[in-house]
């Protein structure tokens, strides 16, 4: 077997620069991938060190951002789990901890830890030029001399001190610096911690520790070992939280005696001037409210003006690529397996990749400069009575274009039930994939008039849909504070970091990381229900489509080839599977307003609400090479005529009633797989999709009615 | 009486005297709020909450109402 590379993992507080400095190391050569185990992304890299002639590669772990090795949200469970476990993938060679050092001993403090678990280490010490800013002077040589392993300045932002802190690591790895210490536990632990060792075969008493206070995080105790430690625990009266306390509290004064020494305060006030001056306009209880609505609608325009172009251009190519397979292999099932189920199902999905994209970019850049930690700070009061924390914020926004991304994006909420509500209400927000549906039936039914002079009617009629998004994800939230008793208390403690530019690659690297998630996550779900469906579609029981078909055949002699086809096209689709399912149907969706066509249609778009437009198309028989014009279908539509009452089949009532069906109907395979991913069970996204398709059932019932 | 960072008015300093709930308080000490540092009110949020605060002079954090009133302080001398 090869030699493994060493490993080196990369540890530090969020807002330290870690990220930077991963991006820095490793260039491009990333692969993000999950811990074992659980679903927190995981980040390695390469990069070279120096090495016995020649360099040699390592390998580099991103470990989540965290102020202390006590976790306190699911992503930071893993770094215990993989610095406790030696026979982790991950477990490193040499732990790199990256520091702020205009904030030295809060840094310090998860240095300390990581160091007394007896891991070879070195301390990259970052930000030195805001600590010149704050009139700080630190005083690396000092610090190496106290703490006793190497300490390096670096500038994570722009590679600065990059040779010599891989120089630091490739001299730990070949000879590790002798064990430090900081912190002893007292004497009245070492009878438990002794049995503890003894029974585990530990020999770092810090590290048996851990096990007594992480043993329900450290994934890699099987039951019967949490069982026994909890009966250590019990039998020595440890108690756990005063011992926290007391450690933490221990450990900062080691520090602030080793701080001390290293680092010289020139007489500044200690704050960051930028940052004061900006705090003041962006925290302001007036100006702050319009910042932040004027920077959400920057976010919109670009999101609906900006990536439409690609958006069409991608839209364009796969249509011409569909119809250039069709014509270039021959005819028959395969060639419409092919660009009708998994050509047009990829496309459904790359679609979306602008949107998703520039997002994320945006999101990116407002975290990047620190923004989003204020926002967070302003909207967290009003989102609380709604069991939501000022975190909720990014996975709302995000809401508006994926609910697959914005839905993970909510792991950085500490409290669980925050967390649930927040991934519970997500979904409510008009995702991107709800545009065409809401453009098409609001086309249909809403005058295309101006009112008081500027306002035009469609496009206020489409405000109201997003607000009703928003109304239904505060009103789903509201609703899970009345139904699911909250078990912790939640709290919000944030950091708010001191403003700073954005880096442009890594708000790019953000970008990739976020869309990467969509195609792999979404992606999956969305190609292989596409399939299930055109298999629903294209075949039917027995003989009875050819049957269908004979018959169309015979009685259309008159009509020309085209029309002929697309008859011959909505009679098979009439008497397949799916056809029949929405026929089947008919009777729990005729209150709403809707016959078996529109049946067939909520069927197919169930793995992605987009299909809707397409599967309309093809009931209403328009043929292939109008299918692409929306005019087209809405002409269709709107001549289409109720049997039963003689009028129009898309009276405003039905139409209404469908857009509040897609607006509450959980009417997408990829976010319900999100869910059963973050939450850990099927248990909350069948929840879920019984109360948001018994919501939209119910109020869509109730406009149609009222407007009928 | 003992105050709380929660009855600190904007721009007031205080000293960290104790922390008062168990749940929170390791949270609160990583995240640097020791007993003996001085902290500064330095904004609140509209309708008061959460609160922003600058500790030791060197960074700043925001607390909810509730975790604010968990951090008794003193009066600097």
């Amino acid at each position: 077997m090869k030699p493994r590379k060493p490993v080196v993992a990369l540890a530090g507080n969020p807002n330290s620069g870690k990220s930077s400095l991963f991006n820095e190391l490793t260039g491009l050569r990333q692969k993000v991938g999950n811990f074992p185990g659980v679903t927190v992304d995981k980040k390695t890299g390469i990069t070279r060190v120096p090495g016995k002639g020649q360099t040699e590669e390592v390998v580099v772990v991103d470990l989540p951002g965290l102020y202390s090795i006590y976790p306190k949200s699911e992503d930071e469970k893993v770094v215990m789990d993989v610095l406790a476990n030696p026979d982790h993938a991950d477990f490193p060679d040499a732990v790199i901890v990256v520091a702020d050092a205009s904030n030295l001993s809060r840094n310090l403090l998860l240095f300390t830890e990581i160091a007394d678990l007896g891991r070879p280490v070195v301390l990259a010490l970052n930000m030195l030029d805001i600590a010149v800013s704050m009139q700080l002077e630190v005083n690396a040589v000092k610090l190496a001399m106290e703490l006793g392993v190497p300490v390096v300045k670096i500038n994570a932002r722009n590679g600065e001190g990059l040779d010599r802190l891989k120089e630091a690591v490739a001299g730990v790895l070949e000879q590790p610096s002798p064990a430090v210490s900081f912190f002893n536990p007292s004497a009245d632990l070492q009878p438990l911690l002794e049995e503890v060792s003894r029974e585990y075969g530990i020999r770092n008493p810090y590290l048996a520790l851990q096990y007594v206070c992480q043993h329900d995080h450290l994934s890699f105790l099987q039951a019967p070992a949490r069982v026994r430690l909890d009966q250590l625990i019990e039998k020595h009266g440890f108690d756990e939280a005063a011992w926290l306390q007391h450690e933490t509290i221990a450990r900062y004064e080691a520090i602030h005696a080793l701080t001390d020494k290293a680092v010289k305060s020139k007489g500044g006030t200690g704050q960051h001037p930028a940052t004061a001056k900006l705090d003041k306009l962006l925290l302001h209880p007036f100006w702050g409210y319009v910042i932040f609505l004027a920077v959400l609608l920057l976010v919109f325009q670009a999101l609906f003006s900006w990536a439409a172009y690609p958006m069409d251009l991608i839209d364009e190519a796969t249509s011409q690529a569909i119809s250039w397979t069709k014509e270039v292999l021959p005819t028959g099932l395969l060639n419409d397996l092919l660009t009708d189920g998994i050509m047009a199902g990829i496309g459904g999905v790359i679609i979306f990749i602008p949107q998703i994209g520039l997002l994320y970019a945006l999101v990116g850049l407002l975290e990047e400069s620190g923004y989003m930690a204020r926002v967070m700070v302003i909207m967290d009061r009003i989102m609380r009575p709604y069991g939501l924390n000022g975190r909720s914020v990014v996975p709302l926004i995000s809401g508006v274009a994926c609910a697959v991304p914005a839905i993970m994006s909510a792991r950085t909420i500490s409290n669980r039930y925050e967390r649930l509500v927040t991934i519970m209400a997500t979904p409510m927000m008009a995702c991107s994939a709800r545009l065409p549906i809401y453009t098409i039936l609001i086309a249909l039914v809403v005058p295309d008039q101006k009112v008081l002079g500027v306002l035009n009617l469609q496009g206020l009629a489409l405000l109201g849909l997003y607000l009703l998004g928003v109304a239904g994800a505060i009103f789903t939230a509201y609703l899970m504070t009345v139904f699911v008793k909250r078990n912790e208390t939640g709290y919000l403690i944030l950091e708010l970091p001191t403003y700073k530019w954005p880096r442009w690659n890594h708000v790019g690297v953000m970008m990739y990381d976020s869309v990467r998630a969509f195609v792999v996550q979404a992606g999956k779900v969305i190609v292989a229900v596409s399939i299930i469906l055109w298999v629903l579609a294209a075949y039917g029981p027995g003989d009875s489509q050819d049957r269908a078909e004979e018959q169309v055949r015979e009685e259309l002699t008159m009509v020309s080839d085209e029309a002929l086809e697309a008859a011959v096209s909505s009679v098979r689709l009439e008497t397949s599977y799916a056809g029949r399912i929405g026929q089947a149907m008919e009777p729990v969706i005729r209150p709403l307003g809707y016959d078996w066509k529109i049946g067939i249609a909520l069927l197919a778009s169930f793995a992605a609400r987009e299909v809707f437009v397409g599967t309309m198309a093809t009931i209403y028989s328009i043929g292939a090479s109008d299918a692409e014009d929306e005019s087209t279908i809405k002409e269709r539509l709107r001549n289409e005529i109720n049997p039963e009452t003689g009028g129009p089949r898309y009276t405003p009532a039905v139409a209404m009633s469908l857009l509040v069906f897609y607006a509450f109907a959980m009417m997408c395979m990829s976010t319900l797989a999100a869910v059963y991913r973050e939450t850990g069970g099927w248990k909350w996204p069948l929840i879920q999709l019984a109360y948001t398709m018994s919501l939209a059932w119910i109020l869509s019932f109730a406009v149609y009615q009222l407007m009928n | 009486m003992s105050r709380s960072i929660a009855d600190l008015k904007r721009g007031e300093t205080g000293i960290i005297k104790s922390l008062t709930d168990r749940l929170i308080s390791h949270k609160l000490l990583e995240m640097g709020c020791l007993p003996g540092r001085e902290v500064q009110v330095l904004a609140l949020a509209p309708f008061g909450d959460p609160v922003c605060i600058s500790i030791g002079g060197g960074y700043h954090l925001a607390l909810r109402q509730s975790e604010a009133r968990s951090i008794l302080v003193e009066s600097p001398l």
